[in-house]
């Protein structure tokens, strides 16, 4: 099948946990029209995963809230941007760290597993006015990349 | 998410299915407490077979039993972990303090 050029999708939906995984699958989606394997494809659902359990659990922190996700296949590239208007992140780099949470039943690996498994992470975010996850993958360039394509 | 469970002797055998994400940890930290108060167990096994995805918030319900077994010095391991579930246990780190089995027989026997 030929890979489409360029394709353009923003989803806009409530903070809710079942959310998660709509989020994740349609990210898939998208990215199945980009060549990359099947292990790339899991580290991208990871990394959506984690960026819109973030909105959820900690921009909206259990107040309803809409988060947006915004997925651009081009050139080859996929771009994933979410976007939460919620209470935004006070301490940037120390959420960023490996092992920071503020729940012990958490791991705090949400932002560990976004740059593990893709190949650029940015993030900004505005206490009280909330944050956004900018993350850019390309097929063959992360931890999967070496894998065999399905 | 379905959690089915299983008790074999003094080990508890939990039995996820589908994706283990904020969507699912609730439930699962639901039933696999009832089970662990219901059954007495000091040892849990988590046969990982059916479970289809995983993040960090399925790691983390993992974590907090596994805090909970090992508080009461009991043992914790897993069993059937999926190709596509592994190398996110094992960039964690979890698989560094938690064993894994290929079969349930033989985490059942060496448990």
């Amino acid at each position: 099948m030929k890979a489409l050029q360029r394709n353009h999708l923003k989803m806009k939906f409530l903070s809710a946990a079942e959310n998660v995984g709509v989020a994740r699958l349609t990210v898939a989606a998208m990215a199945g029209q980009i060549d990359f394997n099947l292990s790339e494809i899991e580290e991208i659902k990871v990394a959506v995963s984690e960026a819109v359990s973030n909105a959820v659990l900690h921009g909206y922190a259990g107040e309803q809230g809409y988060i947006e996700v915004e997925v651009i296949a081009e050139d080859g590239v996929l771009r994933v941007i979410v976007t939460d208007h919620g209470r935004g992140i006070d301490d940037l780099a120390r959420a960023r760290q490996p092992s920071f949470s503020t729940d012990p039943e958490r791991m705090g690996l949400g932002f560990s597993f976004m740059e593990s498994f893709m190949d650029q992470l940015e993030v900004s975010s505005v206490p009280g006015q909330g944050t956004r996850v900018e993350m850019v993958k390309r097929p063959g360039g992360g931890v999967g990349g070496h894998g065999q394509h399905d | 998410m379905p959690l089915v469970y299983e008790r074999f002797g003094d080990i508890l055998v939990l039995r996820p299915q589908g994706d283990l994400d904020l969507g699912a940890v609730e439930e699962f930290r639901r039933v696999a407490e009832r089970a662990l108060d219901e059954n007495k167990c000091r040892k849990l096994l988590i046969n990982l077979k059916g479970v289809t995805f995983i993040d960090s918030s399925g790691l983390g319900v993992i974590l907090g039993r596994y805090k909970r077994i090992s508080l009461l010095g009991g043992q914790m391991a897993f069993t059937q972990v999926p190709l596509k579930v592994k190398p996110i246990l094992e960039l964690s780190g979890l698989l560094k303090i938690i064993p894994f089995y290929d079969t349930e027989k033989k985490a059942l026997e060496r448990m």
